[in-house]
């Protein structure tokens, strides 16, 4: 197995630039790797001829001044792109050919990227394991039997496997950033807003958003610099010039206040998240930073408040699979309602269900002023906690999951049991904040945790170079066998 | 707050979704702990706080109300389950 596919994007960026490699050949060491890679499940749909043209294309007349020049990219199957299947791990979307591509796959395209194909994740994005998708499990490439996290579980195990360089994911609660700690690679959230949600099938609209998946800190803020910028075609798209992460990136963070929140000490957190994160804070202060304890004193009330919020416009932005536009159709049904309910019944997923019955339950009728505006009230109160604290500090150093990688089947009997993996990352998606997943360590299994960092609105810089410096000093090493060739 | 088989039946109608007599009662249990759940918040005095429903201080961006796209009938048709021309076909509504 070459030994290109392992490097890092700004190392393989390189050798394009130094003409050392040509992104034809490129392309096919990952198709070669893909293709033995299947026990992983984490590829839904490939695209290679596509990719070999692009390449070949990019060959005969290559553009160089682009941030991912002829770099073969697979992407989560949740970003619409035009003329290949986009499922996002449902069946109602099991057949689905866009017609037109989303705004940030569109961007990456732009910069020189080319689609290698379309990974696994949970159905909507609705999942923390990667165990609801319609196209079964992703298997997490640290261990046979454990899953990658989710809902990008397919672009964190893809990723970590070799089976492309860097990629996206989207985080509606975590789902970038748990993924990325239970495989040992780095995640970051943007500030909502500062990537177009415009063609992302949606899961919760006021929570969404896409960032980049990627194996160093670099190679982080190459993805997001490539990525995030101004769209028209979405409302809640920032207005702002578009900011050079990679080139801006630095490792001096003297004199930065990092805040540490009492809160996330939760109960029965394992030993080695507490150690992990006193060798974080150990790590940071020897580096001229002032760690100071802080307090946000709704933490314990984020995943309550986002289990209201998440299906209320999940419920919302579900209604539009009806059966008649797009997606599955029952051919059950004597009358339009029966075919409605027979279409979204076979065509959804039973977490996907789970979560429609919840939202549609506190919105309805005499149950909102209880549910959803209560909800409301206290992402208030969760968003303050923040804005209060930012005052005295720069960055906020958490871990990023209560645990480590779990078994497959071990927790999809019990759902809150499942939700409370996003236990830390939810706070961030209800205040809408950046924040990035760095790997830190491994447990006593050898299975990868992760830190994270969480910034001011629209700070990306300074949570990348906070990252960066941790990342230089960490000494991390994913140790990944390749068991499944 | 308990969540039932008949609340179930209320809400499955109101989702459109059919679900099936096996699956409600499992479906109301963990719907039930999942309120419960849930239903932590009810500990927080929100009285005096304003609700917020968007992370942006801005209002939404809204556009001129011009056509920009349009002879794209045939793209929008093209992954209808079921179609005739230029018609989405659903059953019989009337009789």
């Amino acid at each position: 197995m070459s030994e290109i596919v392992k490097k890092n994007l700004s190392e393989i960026i390189d050798l394009i630039k130094k003409k050392e490699i040509k992104s034809e050949e490129l392309a096919n060491l990952y198709i070669d790797k893909v293709n033995k890679s299947k026990k992983l499940n984490s590829y839904i749909t490939t695209c290679f001829e596509h990719t070999i043209q692009k390449s070949k294309e990019f060959d005969k007349k290559p553009n160089l001044n682009t941030l991912l020049p002829g770099v073969p990219l697979a992407v989560k199957d949740l970003f619409c792109t035009n003329g290949f299947k986009t499922t996002a791990g449902s069946k109602m979307l099991e057949n689905f050919i866009p017609q037109y591509e989303s705004t940030v796959t569109e961007n990456l395209w732009k910069e020189g990227a080319i689609l290698l194909g379309k990974l696994n994740c949970d159905e909507y994005a609705m999942g923390s394991s990667n165990e609801t998708s319609y196209f079964g499990n992703v298997i997490n490439p640290i261990a046979k039997d454990t899953v990658p996290g989710g809902s990008s579980g397919g672009s964190a195990s893809a990723l970590a496997a070799d089976l492309t360089p860097a990629t996206i994911g989207t985080d509606t609660g975590g789902s970038i950033r748990q993924p990325a700690s239970f495989t040992g690679t780095v995640g970051l959230k943007p500030t909502y807003g500062l990537c177009s949600r415009w063609g992302i099938v949606a899961f919760a609209s006021s929570l969404d958003q896409a960032g980049p998946m990627t194996k160093s800190v670099k190679d982080c803020s190459i993805m997001l610099e490539a990525m995030a910028g101004f769209d028209k075609k979405d409302s809640t798209s920032i207005e702002k010039k578009k900011e050079n992460y990679s080139k801006n990136l630095k490792t001096d963070i003297k004199g930065l206040k990092i805040g540490i929140p009492k809160e996330y000490r939760v109960e029965n957190m394992p030993k080695e998240i507490d150690e992990l994160w006193n060798k974080g804070k150990s790590i940071l202060k020897d580096l001229g930073a002032d760690i100071i304890d802080i307090s946000l004193p709704h933490t314990k009330y984020a995943l309550p408040t986002y289990y209201i919020v998440a299906p209320a416009e999940a419920s919302s932005n579900l209604a539009r699979y009806d059966g008649v536009k797009y997606g599955y159709r029952s051919s059950k049904g004597n009358d339009l309602i029966e075919m409605y309910e027979n279409t979204r019944s076979e065509g959804f997923g039973d977490e996907v269900k789970r979560r429609i019955l919840i939202g549609t339950y506190v919105l309805s009728s005499g149950y909102y002023d209880a549910y959803y505006l209560k909800a409301q009230k206290v992402r208030q109160l969760i968003k303050k906690d923040f804005d209060e604290n930012f005052g005295k500090v720069d960055a906020i150093l958490t871990p990023s999951t209560p645990s480590s990688a779990f078994k497959i089947g071990e927790k999809t009997n019990d759902p809150i049991s499942m939700y409370l993996n996003d236990i830390f990352t939810v706070p961030v998606n209800l205040a809408g904040l950046p924040a990035i997943s760095v790997p830190a360590g491994l447990d006593k299994k050898g299975y990868p945790l992760g830190l994270q960092l969480i910034g001011k609105t629209l700070d990306e810089q300074n949570i990348l170079n906070v990252a960066y410096a941790f990342e230089k000093n960490c000494n991390f090493k994913n140790e990944i066998k390749n068991w499944w060739l | 707050m308990s969540i039932d088989k008949d609340k179930i039946k209320h809400i499955s109608k109101l989702a459109r979704i059919s679900i099936d007599s096996k699956k409600s009662n499992s479906l109301a249990k963990d719907l039930t702990s999942i309120f419960k759940f849930i239903e932590q918040l009810n500990e927080l005095n929100t009285d005096k706080v304003e609700p917020l429903s968007s992370i942006l201080n801005t209002p939404l961006r809204s556009r001129e109300d011009q056509i920009n796209d349009g002879k794209i009938r045939n793209k929008i048709l093209e992954n209808s389950p079921k179609k005739n021309e230029e018609f989405f076909v659903v059953p019989k509504v009337i009789e």
